[in-house]
């Protein structure tokens, strides 16, 4: 992790302008990807998760929504920058995503081939037939079996796993630095799920591709990730290693989360912890810490002052006034 | 199995016909659900699991009668309820809490409406009696008074489930099938309408049948766990039982494909990889229907449909490995 990062997002803030008064759907966050890399977004619906991907691939309609604030540095230019031809020339290049359903994302009229191929051409400026040789090749390498054959055939002729090892496929045709899979597993069954988890790794591997991966799934994130960033209301509740978050998480949101979940390798049985209330309406989100509603660890200073960052070890930050440096901490040494 | 089931499914069939011939009659069948035979006694969980496509939804809709069984038995407290029942006394036994608990709710109905509609179909209560009674259901699933007159759309996902869960106890029921009654809702939101469905178990003395995918959340709340596969059980055992002596190489497969939320277990699990896809239910493979994706597929597999038989302690499978010991 010495080397450069590959994306730096910093102090990104997102707002949607709605009749109802302005949303900030992202606000104030900051992090890095470094090549290579996976890197894993977990948070509940309308946590921001979305539409901080989106953001990175400007994929969000202004207006309604507007860039208030940061910058997003992929290498060492600014995406927020960029116009929206040169965009086009990173998406799809630089960059890929999958989204949730793979039905929607492909063109139902045109060949499984030729969708393929679109973005080999354009591109990587290949002629016809090494655009199809190519995306022959990507399909072997997603495992789909006779893939001369199946490159012929349309969406609809493929089920729910193979498009999505399609839509795979297409984002890493042209060998993107940076891939972010949108709950890419949300809509598939679980055998598939775990085939599709354990193609992205073993791509990682082979392509050193970095991989942004957004997910509510714990586990999917805990089988793939080496850092973990937890969201909640727009803001990065907790950020560090996945030991860092799964074995000492700080932030009483993902203490919640970790508790709430249960478990197919415990066999006794365990009564759910659960977090209680629901999440905030960003419309009016509470003052302070967003969290402190739900927060059965409370205290005052939650409903007045926003947390800053509190840095623990290297790479692991949080956002609570529990973790502070001033809050009072047990005396380790005595309990041990 | 002292205690008396409450509900037995015996040998249950469900065909869609999918095409018919010149004259009208049937010329090839879906087989959603075939063959299928289960029990749950007075108070108790059975959860039934499986990949999408596998009958289990259709297993609880024909339950219900919202789908007429092709062949096969219900019986509910010992009677058969295809014949001698009544529909409307059926619903006052047997309610259903659906996915979508935005889509299960009416739009235009305000709450009180909605869980007071029961009461009026079946007359349980009088116009006096009638807000009281809602105003108890509400508060025992966690909602209060000054939510009776507000619409479905301005609750969330977790409350339109509790709305939901109120409208199906309003009738008394003693039975509920839960068809994915989470997996519309968000993990923290989850474990609390997990938690209300247990507490409701225990003061009303309900009985579930729980249909879920996600398969750590299913062993949580049931007492026995039912796999299915392309409309059959393929293995049923007491839910700790099954997880941690998997018979079926399906179940085996399947519990080793969940993802742990804890990295050092991740990287300790091992995977029983399931090659292609779920074939077509119109066109299940011979045989056992597994056998297409099955790591340890014999000559036997394609030839002979294996019987779900009882391997001790109440644990069933389906399997020729499992015949040959």
């Amino acid at each position: 992790m010495n080397s450069n990062p590959l994306l730096s997002v910093e102090e990104l803030t997102v707002c949607f302008d709605t009749f109802a008064g302005e949303v900030k759907a992202v606000d104030t966050i900051s992090f890095q990807v470094y090549p290579g890399e996976a890197i894993g977004i977990v948070g509940e619906s309308g946590c921001g998760k979305s539409v901080t991907a989106h953001s990175i691939m400007q994929l969000i309609p202004t207006p309604p929504g507007r860039y208030a604030k940061g910058k997003i540095l992929f290498g060492k230019d600014d995406l927020l920058q960029k116009s929206e031809a040169d965009m086009a020339k990173i998406r799809g290049n630089d960059i890929s995503i999958i989204f949730q359903d793979a039905m929607t994302s492909l063109n139902p009229v045109l060949t499984i081939g030729m969708q393929i191929g679109e973005s080999l051409q354009l591109h990587q400026h290949m002629n016809k037939q090494d655009a199809y040789a190519r995306a022959v090749e990507m399909l072997r390498l997603v495992g789909i079996p006779s893939p001369e054959e199946r490159i012929k055939e349309y969406p609809h002729q493929f089920s729910g796993g193979m498009r999505q090892r399609v839509m795979i496929a297409m984002a890493l045709s042209c060998n993107p630095k940076l891939l972010i899979a949108d709950e890419p597993t949300t809509a598939l069954d679980v055998t598939i799920q775990a085939q599709i988890l354990d193609l992205m790794k073993d791509l990682q591997g082979k392509l050193n591709t970095a991989i942004i991966l957004i997910s509510h799934d714990l586990g999917a994130i805990a089988s793939l990730c080496s850092r973990v960033i937890v969201m909640y209301a727009g803001k990065i509740a907790e950020a560090g290693t996945a030991i860092d978050i799964f074995h000492q998480p700080q932030h009483p949101y993902t203490w919640g989360l970790l508790q709430s979940l249960p478990r197919i390798d415990m066999m006794q049985k365990q009564k759910l912890a659960i977090i209680p209330g629901q999440p905030p309406d960003l419309l009016s989100p509470p003052t302070g810490c967003p969290f402190h509603p739900r927060c059965p660890h409370a205290m005052s200073i939650c409903q007045e002052h926003y947390p800053e960052t509190t840095v623990l070890t290297k790479g692991h930050m949080v956002h609570c006034w529990l973790q502070h440096p001033d809050a009072p901490k047990p005396n380790r040494e005595v309990t041990a | 199995m002292e205690q008396t089931a409450l509900l037995e499914v015996r040998n249950l069939k469900k065909y869609f016909i999918t095409d018919t011939d010149f004259f009208g009659r049937p010329a090839s069948y879906l087989k959603a659900v075939d063959d299928v035979s289960f029990s749950i006694e007075k108070g108790k969980t059975l959860g039934l699991v499986g990949e999408s496509g596998c009958g289990k939804s259709t297993t609880g809709k024909t339950i219900l009668q919202l789908y007429k069984p092709t062949a096969g038995e219900i019986l509910f407290h010992g009677k058969n309820i295809n014949h001698l029942m009544e529909e409307k006394k059926l619903r006052r036994e047997m309610q259903m809490i659906f996915q979508d608990p935005y889509a299960s709710l009416n739009p235009r109905m305000t709450v009180s409406d909605i869980v007071g509609e029961p009461l009026d179909i079946h007359k349980l209560a009088s116009y006096g009696e009638r807000k009281e009674r809602i105003l108890t259901l509400l508060q025992m699933v966690g909602l209060n008074a000054e939510h009776m007159s507000r619409f479905p759309h301005e609750f969330s996902g977790g409350q339109q489930q509790r709305i939901g869960i109120a409208r199906a106890l309003a009738v008394e029921p003693s039975f509920l099938i839960c068809d994915e009654p989470i997996s519309a809702l968000d993990v923290s939101i989850q474990a609390q309408v997990v938690n209300l469905l247990e507490r409701l178990q225990d003061e009303l003395e309900l009985t579930y049948l729980f249909i879920a995918h996600d398969l750590a959340m299913v062993k949580h709340i049931s007492d026995r766990v039912a796999v299915m596969y392309l409309g059959k059980i393929v293995e049923l055992a007491d839910s700790i039982e099954l997880y941690r002596r998997p018979q079926h190489p399906y179940t085996k497969a399947l519990l080793s494909a969940i993802p742990i939320p804890d990295p050092l277990a991740e990287v300790k699990r091992q995977r029983i990889p399931l090659t292609g896809d779920v074939p077509s239910p119109l066109n299940p493979p011979a045989g056992c229907r597994f056998s297409s994706r099955c790591p340890h597929v014999m000559d036997i597999c394609s030839e002979q449909e294996p019987l779900l038989q009882d391997i001790g302690a109440g644990h069933l499978a389906a399997c020729h490995l499992i015949q040959k010991r």
